[in-house]
C-alpha cells in the first residue's frame, strides 16, 4: 500500500480513522502533560499510576456487572488518584523515597487488581475479555464516542493549562517562591496530578499498562532537547506525541500481527533517540563535534606553542628546524602542521619547518590571553 | 496438605527471602524502580532463548534474560550519564522500549511460540509444582525449586562475602571507593544479582510479585529499624509470612496466588504504615501536632517575657487577639502551660513562674546560639509533656 492510498483511507474507513485520531490526540495529550511530569521528576508516575488503576477497574466491573468503558474510566481514575496520593502520603511523611513508593503502590495495587481479576474470572456471569484489554491496550477497540471523549478532556486540560499557566511554571521550578508569593502550591500540585492520572486513565484502553509510561514520557524527554522553554516543550512535545501515535497506527496497519500500542512507543523511542543524537544544543553528535573541535585547538595551540619555546631561544625566530625534534612531543600530526601552515603560523620545507613572525606573536599571545585578560 | 501445596508454599517463600535480599538494598540505594524496570526489560530476552530453545525454563533462557536485565541496567546508566535526562526518566524510557520490541517478537513469531506475555507477567504459581525436575527417572521435586534454591545459595553466598563491602557502598560511596572498594562493582553486582533472581523468580511468580516482594517487605522493615542486618531479616520475615498466608488467601478465595500475595504483603505495609512507632504515619502526625504546640508555647511564654511589667498585655482575653491564635488553640497552650507550671494566673492576669523565666531564657539562648532549631533535650529537662 502506498502513503497516497494510505492517507485516502485515513478519510474513508472508520475504523482507521477513529484510531488515528484516537492516537493523535492521545498522544497529544500524554505530551502535554508528560513535559510536567519529566520536569517536576515524577517521571515513574505514569507507570506507577498505570498498575494502580487495574483494582478500580475491577472494582467498577464488579459493582456495575457490565463492560461499561465510562464506569471502567472513572474507576481507573478514583484508583489512579487514591495511588497517587497515597504515594505523595508516603513521601511526606515516612523516610521512604518516591521510587520506593513508586514501587511499592505499583506492585501492591496490580497485585490487587490481579487477585480481583481472577475472583471476577470465577464468578458465575464471568465474562471480563475486555479487561484483559486494559493489561496490553487493543487501539482496534477505540469508538468515535470515547476519541470525543479525549478531545473533551484535552481541551478542557488545555484551559486550565493556560488559565494557570504562570502559577504552574513558578510552582515548577521554584515551588518555594511560588508559595511564598502566596499561591497555593498544595492545590497546583494536586491540580497537575490529577490531570496526569486523568490522561493515563484515558490511554490505557489504547497503549496498555505496561506502555502507558512511555507515552508519557518519551514525547517529552524528546521536547526538552530542543528547547529550554517551558512553553515551546509542551507544544512539541505535544505534537511529537501526536505523531508518534498517527505513524504508529500507520505501521501497524499496514503490517500483520503488529499491535499498534508497541509500535506507538517505538516510534516514540526513535523520536527520543533522534533528538538525544541530533538536537543543536544539547544532542550527543553536535557534543561531540564541539568537544573534537576544541581539542583539536588545544593540541594546536600546544604544538604552536611547544615550536614557540624552540624559537625563542634562537636569534633568528624564523630558523628553520627538523620536524624531527617535535618527535618527543606527541601533540602534532601532518594535518595539524599543515593548519599552521594554512593559518601562515609555520613554513614547513621539505623535512623542516619554521615559524613565521604571526605565529610567534600568536604564541607568545597564548599565554598573555591568561595573565592579560584586563587588556583585551 | 497435599505435597504440591507445600511445594507451592516452599517456593514461594523461597522466592520471598531471594528477592528480599538485593530488595533491601535496592530499597536503600533509592533504586527500587530498577526492579520494575529489569521485570519488564527481560522480555525481549526471554523471547530470543524462547526462540532457540523452545523451552521456558532452559538455563539458556534464563542467562539471556539476565544478559538482557544488564543491559536495561547498562542502558540506563548510559543515558543518565549523558545528562540529557534525569535518572528516573532514564528508567521510563528504557524498559518500555524494550518491553514493545519482545512485544512485537512475540507478535511476529504468534505462530510458531506459545509464549503468552500475560505468564510471563503474571505468573501461575500453580503450575510451578508440575513441572518437575527429573535426572534418569528419579523424581527431584519442581524444577522451579531448584532454580530459585540455587539463586538464594548464591545470593547468601555473595551477601555473607561481601557484606561489609556493600554496607559501606549503599550508605557511603565515596568512603567506599576511597577504602579500595570499588563501588562501581558492587553496583553491577548488586543489578546483576537483582536481574538473575528476577529472571529466575518470573518463570514460578510473574514479574509484578517479584517487584513486590523486592520492594514491599524491604519498605516495610525499613519502616521498622535503622539497623541493616534488623532490615534484612525483618524484611525476609515479612515476605515468608505473606508468601504463606498470601497462598492460603488464594485458596480460600480461589483467585490468583500471587495477586493475593501481593495484597497481603499490601496489607502488612498498610498496618506498619499507619501504626509503625517512630516512622509510621499515625505517629508521625502526632509529632508533627506536639511539635507545633511546643513552638506556640514557646512563643507565648517569650510574649509574657517580654511583658513582665504591663499586665494589660498578659491579660487573659488580650492574649488570643494578640498572638493571633484561635480560642481552642490558646487555651490548650495555656493549659499546657498551667499544667507545666510554666506560668499562674491571678485575675485573669497571666505571669511566668520561676520555672517558667528559666526555661524562656534558656529557649533564648539555645535559639540564639543554635541553627539548629530542635529543643529535644530540654524537653525532657523540663518534663515537657508530661505533666
Amino acid at each position: 500500500m502506498d502513503i497516497q492510498e494510505y492517507i485516502k483511507l485515513i478519510f474513508t474507513d472508520y475504523t482507521l480513522r477513529t484510531i488515528t485520531l484516537g492516537t493523535a490526540v492521545l498522544g497529544a495529550i500524554c505530551g502535554m502533560l508528560g513535559s510536567f511530569a519529566v520536569l517536576r521528576k515524577q517521571s515513574l508516575l505514569g507507570d506507577a499510576i498505570s498498575h494502580a488503576a487495574l483494582p478500580g477497574i475491577a472494582i467498577a466491573f464488579l459493582i456495575t456487572g457490565t463492560k461499561n468503558s465510562n464506569a471502567f474510566l472513572l474507576g481507573a481514575l478514583i484508583s489512579g488518584l487514591i495511588g497517587s496520593f497515597w504515594i505523595r502520603g508516603i513521601i511526606r511523611t515516612t523516610h521512604l523515597k518516591s521510587d520506593t513508593a513508586l514501587g511499592l503502590i505499583l506492585s501492591l495495587f496490580f497485585g490487587f487488581g490481579m487477585l480481583l481479576l481472577t475472583y471476577i474470572q470465577k464468578m458465575p456471569n464471568a465474562n471480563q475479555a475486555g479487561l484483559e484489554n486494559y493489561l496490553f491496550g487493543q487501539a482496534a477497540t477505540l469508538l468515535e464516542s470515547d476519541v470525543w471523549m479525549m478531545s473533551l478532556v484535552t481541551g478542557i486540560c488545555l484551559i486550565v493549562l493556560l488559565l494557570f499557566w504562570k502559577e504552574l511554571k513558578l510552582s515548577l521550578f521554584d515551588a518555594d517562591y511560588a508559595k511564598t508569593l502566596g499561591f497555593n502550591t498544595k492545590f497546583l500540585d494536586i491540580l497537575i496530578t490529577t490531570f496526569i492520572v486523568i490522561a493515563i486513565v484515558l490511554g490505557l484502553q489504547t497503549v496498555g499498562v505496561v506502555l502507558m509510561s512511555a507515552m508519557l514520557l518519551a514525547p517529552a524527554a524528546a521536547a526538552r532537547q530542543w528547547t529550554n522553554n517551558l512553553a515551546v516543550m509542551v507544544i512539541l512535545a505535544a505534537i511529537f506525541g501526536a505523531f508518534s501515535g498517527v505513524f504508529g497506527t500507520a505501521i501497524s496497519a499496514n503490517h500483520n500481527n503488529l499491535s499498534t500500542g508497541p509500535v506507538i512507543v517505538l516510534v516514540a523511542a526513535v523520536f527520543v533517540l533522534v533528538s538525544f543524537i541530533f538536537s543543536p544544543g544539547r544532542g550527543l553528535l553536535f557534543r561531540e563535534i564541539r568537544f573534537r573541535k576544541n581539542r583539536n585547538d588545544l593540541q594546536l595551540h600546544k604544538t604552536l606553542s611547544f615550536m614557540y619555546n624552540i624559537a625563542r631561544d634562537h636569534e633568528d625566530i624564523s630558523h628553520p628546524h627538523a620536524i624531527k625534534i617535535l618527535n618527543n612531543f606527541q601533540g602534532f600530526t601532518k594535518r595539524s602542521l599543515q593548519t599552521l601552515e594554512d593559518k601562515d603560523y609555520i613554513k614547513i620545507q621539505g623535512n623542516m619547518w619554521s615559524i613565521t613572525a604571526t605565529g610567534y606573536k600568536t604564541a607568545a599571545n597564548l599565554y598573555d590571553q591568561l595573565t592579560d585578560k584586563e587588556y583585551e | 496438605m497435599s505435597s504440591a501445596q507445600i511445594e507451592i508454599q516452599l517456593i514461594a517463600s523461597l522466592v520471598a527471602i531471594t528477592c528480599a535480599i538485593p530488595g533491601t538494598f535496592l530499597v536503600l540505594r533509592k533504586m527500587a524502580l530498577i526492579t520494575d524496570a529489569i521485570s519488564h526489560s527481560i522480555l525481549p530476552g526471554i523471547v530470543i532463548g524462547f526462540f532457540i530453545t523452545h523451552d521456558l525454563s532452559s538455563p539458556l533462557l534464563i542467562l539471556l534474560a539476565a544478559l538482557s536485565g544488564v543491559l536495561t541496567v547498562v542502558l540506563v546508566e548510559f543515558i543518565q550519564k549523558t545528562g540529557l535526562v534525569k535518572e528516573d526518566t532514564a528508567i521510563g524510557l528504557v524498559f518500555p522500549a524494550l518491553f514493545s520490541i519482545g512485544v512485537i517478537m512475540i507478535a511476529q513469531h504468534a505462530n510458531d511460540v506459545h509464549l503468552d506475555i500475560d505468564a510471563v507477567l503474571l505468573g501461575e504459581l500453580a503450575f510451578a509444582p508440575f513441572d518437575r525436575f527429573i535426572i534418569t527417572g528419579t523424581d527431584l521435586g519442581p524444577k522451579s525449586l531448584w532454580i530459585i534454591g540455587a539463586i538464594l545459595l548464591m545470593t547468601l553466598g555473595l551477601l555473607l562475602a561481601f557484606f561489609k563491602e556493600l554496607k559501606v557502598s549503599t550508605f557511603d560511596v565515596g568512603l567506599a571507593a576511597a577504602l579500595g572498594l570499588s563501588p562501581v562493582i558492587m553496583h553491577y553486582g548488586l543489578m546483576t544479582v537483582a536481574s538473575i533472581t528476577t529472571v529466575g523468580a518470573f518463570d514460578a511468580v510473574g514479574a509484578i510479585l517479584v517487584i513486590a516482594f523486592m520492594i514491599a517487605p524491604a519498605a516495610t522493615a525499613y519502616l521498622l529499624t535503622n539497623d541493616l542486618k534488623k532490615m534484612l531479616l525483618l524484611a525476609c520475615i515479612f515476605g515468608v509470612i505473606s508468601a504463606i498466608s498470601g497462598y492460603w488467601v488464594a485458596h480460600g478465595l480461589d483467585a490468583s496466588i500471587s495477586g493475593s500475595m501481593t495484597s497481603v504483603l499490601g496489607i502488612i505495609f498498610l498496618f506498619v504504615y499507619l501504626f509503625a512507632p517512630n516512622k509510621g504515619f499515625l505517629s508521625v502526625i502526632y509529632r508533627r501536632r506536639q511539635q507545633r504546640i511546643e513552638v506556640s508555647l514557646l512563643t507565648f511564654l517569650l510574649h509574657l517575657g517580654n511583658h513582665t511589667d504591663d499586665e494589660t498585655e498578659r491579660h487573659v482575653q488580650h492574649l488570643n487577639e494578640h498572638i493571633n491564635w484561635q480560642k481552642v488553640k490558646a487555651k490548650s497552650v495555656l493549659d499546657l502551660a498551667l499544667k507545666n507550671n510554666m506560668i499562674s494566673i491571678e485575675n485573669n492576669v497571666v505571669s511566668l513562674t520561676e520555672k517558667g523565666k528559666h526555661f524562656t531564657t534558656e529557649a533564648i539562648n539555645y535559639i540564639v546560639t543554635n541553627k539548629n532549631s530542635e529543643i529535644e533535650h530540654m524537653k525532657d529537662r523540663f518534663f515537657l509533656f508530661r505533666g
